[in-house]
């Protein structure tokens, strides 16, 4: 086995150990090798004590998904090793801590022992240091494995340490202690390595939560309602962070207002206040929230309030795995409510989407007057991806949709809240406070009328439900449009999310042996005209998407007006992240199976 | 039909405010409630104490949950925007629409079950947020729209009225909202304007969470003579923990009382309670002694009514956040869009 720059390390560690930071450290310093990597982060819905895993791909030709097999395996945990040494491929490594020895029971790998707790224990006299440093430790004996240059990792240590700086030299000594031992003992570097390349320039390495965070602060959000939940939490945090360093005044007062709320419930109503009141407001949450919402966010899609929601999906159902990844909320996010609610859905493939979806969000949002999602998940929020760097217009203008100022209202004859006035489904809205005698009104989830008023007369409440689906319908030629690649194929992949680059990947490898389909990623809910036209353009189409009941499937046959007989399911839902093989072997079988079927 | 509107046209000679307006200009539609139901008294002192405070109706808004009570906003300030949210939900529109906007007034009409029922979790958090708001709860001890219902402040001696016995024990808003750390707290009873308008004007000055329980007979459903939410029972029980007169900002202040038995208490938009306490009445500074008159009150089967509680210190959420002084809705886009060189700064801290 041989490969530079192309293989996969995981490390296996106790979570709460200090290893996260090490590992991040690892991944950082590949980066600005200038490789690309994809580090994963495998956690369990824990503080402390239980196994927790960070796999990092590293691939010179930028494939960032997920890929089974280990090719050197990073043993930390005593508690996993049977799974740990199971995962390594035949020819593979496994790194471990010798301290105490022990025999694999496997002769297609190399084992490669390392007493790294021993050497803690000579090196340092604080049990918290000799516990913290291991992880120092290991990744020093990476450098020497993989033949990393020690001096890009000198400099993540020294940014990461930034206002700790005594401590960069307790951490260089013990990356240098790894690094001389490996040396030593171990033929370095391995036929799997490293080596400079020029593939990130114009990249960054960040999480979408982050990058959702940041959204909002561009977007122009002042008003922030969440409640912890997992893998959500920091993309509240990270608004948090990114508006305290944007937007305090000299005298510390801040133009932006968070409230960690009681419950989802509450959230998502301080959300629609704000909203309702004239500020960007927002909230981050996962599928139990969603749940918790729904309510809410009927009367917001009835009463026609601007709000966005951030649902960073994990596993389901009920609590199912807070701390894996699923597209499992697409079902209750746009149909979220009873009655007949629809909801506009935003479908990001990365960080950068993260970022530039929240700015169409909030758009949308008060342009429409509706509640939308920017539905995220555990890979993509959590998880650092190396994505394309932000960019910003400064001549971009925010738009605000239709909100009538005093002289608007004092130009506007006969105005009424919920009237079509402009044939496109969408009303003029007024705030509190702007005119003395004009433009107050009753927002209610009630039956209303083109005025605002309580009706229960059947025409008047259908009227207005029908003006709430053209308004759904105008929409879709609104949101972003699915991006569309190939047409030479009667086979097309239909892809959305976080599986982006999985299919693009397993589409190279289809090439490879002449069998390349067309494909198209969905970015938005409801879907364009060209959805329909890819679709009749092809014979079979994968679906693709994680989650077991096919959901997006089902919303293209029943919104899309797809034909289901074209529309194969291709589903993943264990969650782990898709990878390329399994959608190479999936659309083979189908094909294969059609074929034989055929003759 | 289902939406009855005034008719506009006044009387010339219908005194007027200092902004020119009549009652009838905080008015709005009619009300649908059943005739002599206490929430159309409350609309009532709700108006009027606009009307006296000389309140801009465009700078109010009207927030409520779902219920009889929810409805009522629709009665009064038809010249104020309203929301009628979902049930037990209005603290969180509210604190929302305050976040938004801090420069208006801001009045939350919930009812006893959208309270102390399906919204008490929301109830004690907008109490405890320190939100800058007056809560006022039409408080009969029944679910009205749907047919008489215990609600959880139904007393468990007060049978329904068909004789159904209530099993369990009332839960007391005003004690929770003191023990929560609302900065107002006050109870009255709709059949008593002349405590109830004061005590309204005193609320709607308060700076932070201002709470009114407001006892307000179900004439369809709780008004028995069974009932100790009856106007009857309420009228026989009624103990005033003192009288409260509201001074608005610049008046002078002429009617002297005697020493010892008037408090005064500087709000913070200029006005001033003044407080006549009564012969054995407690200190309304004190959380310790206000809780001890309701007990006591309640356990002689007793109402204690009037300003029950203040705290003329309380900071209200804006405070504690350390918002911005402007309404954050009003602050430019170039004020909150941090920009394409900050960006550029952000790009290379994540190379």
């Amino acid at each position: 086995m041989s490969g530079i720059n192309d293989f996969v390390v995981k490390f296996a560690t106790v979570n709460g150990s200090g290893s996260a930071s090490a590992n991040a450290m690892f991944a950082k310093t590949l980066f600005r090798m200038g490789i690309p990597v994809a580090p994963k982060n495998i956690f369990p819905s824990n503080i402390q004590g239980l196994p927790t895993w960070y796999e990092v791909r590293v691939s010179e030709k930028g494939y960032l998904g997920r890929r089974d097999g280990i090719d050197l395996m990073v043993a930390m945990n005593p508690q996993s090793y049977n799974d740990d040494v199971a995962e390594v491929v035949p020819g593979g490594w496994l790194f471990y801590d010798s301290s105490m020895p022990r025999i694999w029971g496997r002769d297609d790998i190399t084992v490669l022992g390392m007493p790294i707790a021993k050497m803690c224990a000579e090196k340092w006299k604080d049990i918290r240091q000799r516990q913290l440093f291991k992880n120092m430790v290991y990744v020093g004996a990476m450098t020497a494995l993989l033949d990393m240059d020690v001096e890009t990792l000198q400099g993540v240590v020294s940014d990461q340490l930034r206002g700790k700086e005594k401590l960069v030299g307790a951490n260089m000594e013990a990356i240098a202690l790894g690094r001389d031992y490996a040396m030593e003992h171990f033929e370095c570097p391995l036929p799997i390595k490293t080596q400079k390349s020029n593939k990130t320039e114009g990249k960054i390495l960040i999480s979408g939560n982050d990058a959702g965070g940041l959204g909002a602060v561009y977007a122009g959000a002042t008003v922030c309602a969440w409640y912890p939940i997992t893998p959500s939490t920091s993309l509240a945090e990270a608004y948090e962070r990114f508006a305290n360093q944007t937007r305090i005044d000299s005298s510390g007062k801040k133009r932006f207002g968070i409230v960690q709320a009681e419950d989802e419930l509450a959230a998502i109503g301080i959300a629609i206040g704000a909203g309702w009141n004239g500020a960007r407001s927002f909230t981050a949450t996962s599928g139990p929230g969603i749940s918790l919402m729904s309510e809410f966010l009927g009367l917001a899609y009835f009463a026609e309030i601007p709000v966005v929601l951030y649902n960073i999906q994990r596993g389901g159902p009920s609590t199912g795995m807070p701390t894996r990844t699923q597209q499992s909320d697409i079902t209750s996010c746009a149909y979220a409510s009873h009655g007949d609610t629809k909801h506009v859905l935003l479908f990001p493939s990365d960080p950068t989407e993260c970022f530039t979806m929240s700015i169409n969000a909030f758009d949308l949002a008060e342009r429409l007057q509706t509640p939308v999602m920017v539905m995220s998940d555990l890979d993509i929020g959590m998880n650092d991806w190396m994505t394309d760097a932000f960019e910003w217009d400064d001549a971009y203008t925010h738009d605000r949709g239709k909100v009538l100022d005093a002289a608007g209202l004092d130009e506007m004859a006969d105005w009424g809240r919920y009237q079509d006035r402009d044939g496109d489904g969408i009303p003029y809205r007024t705030l509190p406070g702007t005119h003395p005698s004009k433009g107050a009104y009753f927002t209610r989830g009630t039956s209303h009328d083109e005025n605002a008023r309580y009706t229960e007369d059947g025409h008047a409440h259908a009227r207005v439900l029908d003006r709430l689906t053209k308004k759904f319908q105008n929409a879709a030629a609104l949101v972003p449009a699915a991006e569309v690649s190939g047409n030479s194929s009667s086979v097309g992949l239909i892809y959305f999310g976080a599986t982006t680059p999985a299919v693009h990947e397993a589409m190279d490898i289809l090439e490879q042996s002449g069998e390349r389909p067309d494909a198209m990623r969905i970015k938005a809910f409801p879907f364009g005209e060209e959805i329909k036209a890819f679709a009749e353009a092809h014979d079979t189409l994968f679906v693709i998407e994680q989650n077991r009941d096919a959901q997006m499937r089902g919303l293209l046959v029943n919104e899309g007006g797809l034909d289901p007989a074209k529309l194969v399911p291709l589903l993943n839902y264990d969650g782990m992240p898709l990878t390329a093989a399994y959608v190479v072997e999936h659309v083979r079988s189908h094909l294969n199976q059609s074929q034989v079927a055929a003759e | 039909m289902s939406y009855i509107q005034k008719p506009a046209a006044h009387h010339p000679a219908l005194p007027k405010n200092k902004l020119g307006h009549t009652r009838r200009d905080y008015e709005a539609s009619m009300s649908t409630l059943c005739a002599g139901c206490g929430h159309d008294s409350i609309t009532a002192a709700i108006i009027e104490a606009c009307y006296r405070m000389d309140l801009p109706s465009h700078r109010i808004a009207k927030v409520s949950g779902i219920g009889c009570s929810s409805k009522s906003p629709t009665y009064f300030l038809g010249r104020s925007h309203g929301f009628n949210s979902v049930h037990g939900r209005m603290p969180s529109v509210s604190t929302g629409a305050n976040l938004a906007n801090r420069d208006l007034v801001y009045i939350g009409v919930s009812g006893d079950g959208d309270t102390a029922s399906i919204g008490l979790g929301q109830f004690c958090h907008a109490v405890r947020r320190q939100l800058n708001m007056t809560y006022i709860v039409m408080n009969n001890g029944c679910y009205g729209l749907t047919k008489g219902q215990f609600s959880a402040t139904n007393d468990k001696s007060s049978p329904s009225k068909k004789g159904q016995a209530n099993p369990f024990d009332a839960i007391d808003l005003c004690q929770m909202a003191i023990s929560l750390g609302a900065g107002f707290v006050a109870r009255s009873f709709s059949g008593d304007k002349a405590q109830m308008v004061p005590l309204i004007e005193a609320a709607l000055s308060y700076n932070g969470f201002a709470f009114l329980d407001i006892l307000s007979p179900c004439v369809t459903f709780n008004n028995h003579t069974t009932s100790t939410k009856s106007y009857e029972y309420i009228r026989d029980h009624y103990q005033m923990t003192g009288r409260l007169d509201f001074v608005p900002q610049m008046d002078d202040i002429k009617v002297e009382y005697d020493t010892g038995t008037s408090t005064d208490v500087a709000m913070h938009d200029g006005s001033m309670l003044r407080l006549h306490k009564l012969d054995d009445s407690h200190d309304v500074r004190s959380s310790d002694e206000a809780l001890m008159a309701i007990r006591k009150s309640a356990a002689a089967n007793e109402v204690a009514t009037g300003l029950l509680y203040i705290n003329d210190e309380q900071r209200d959420l804006h405070d504690v956040l350390a918002t911005d002084g402007r309404p954050l809705n009003s602050i430019p886009m170039s004020e909150l869009c941090p920009g394409s060189d900050t960006l550029a700064k952000i790009n290379k801290s994540l190379a």
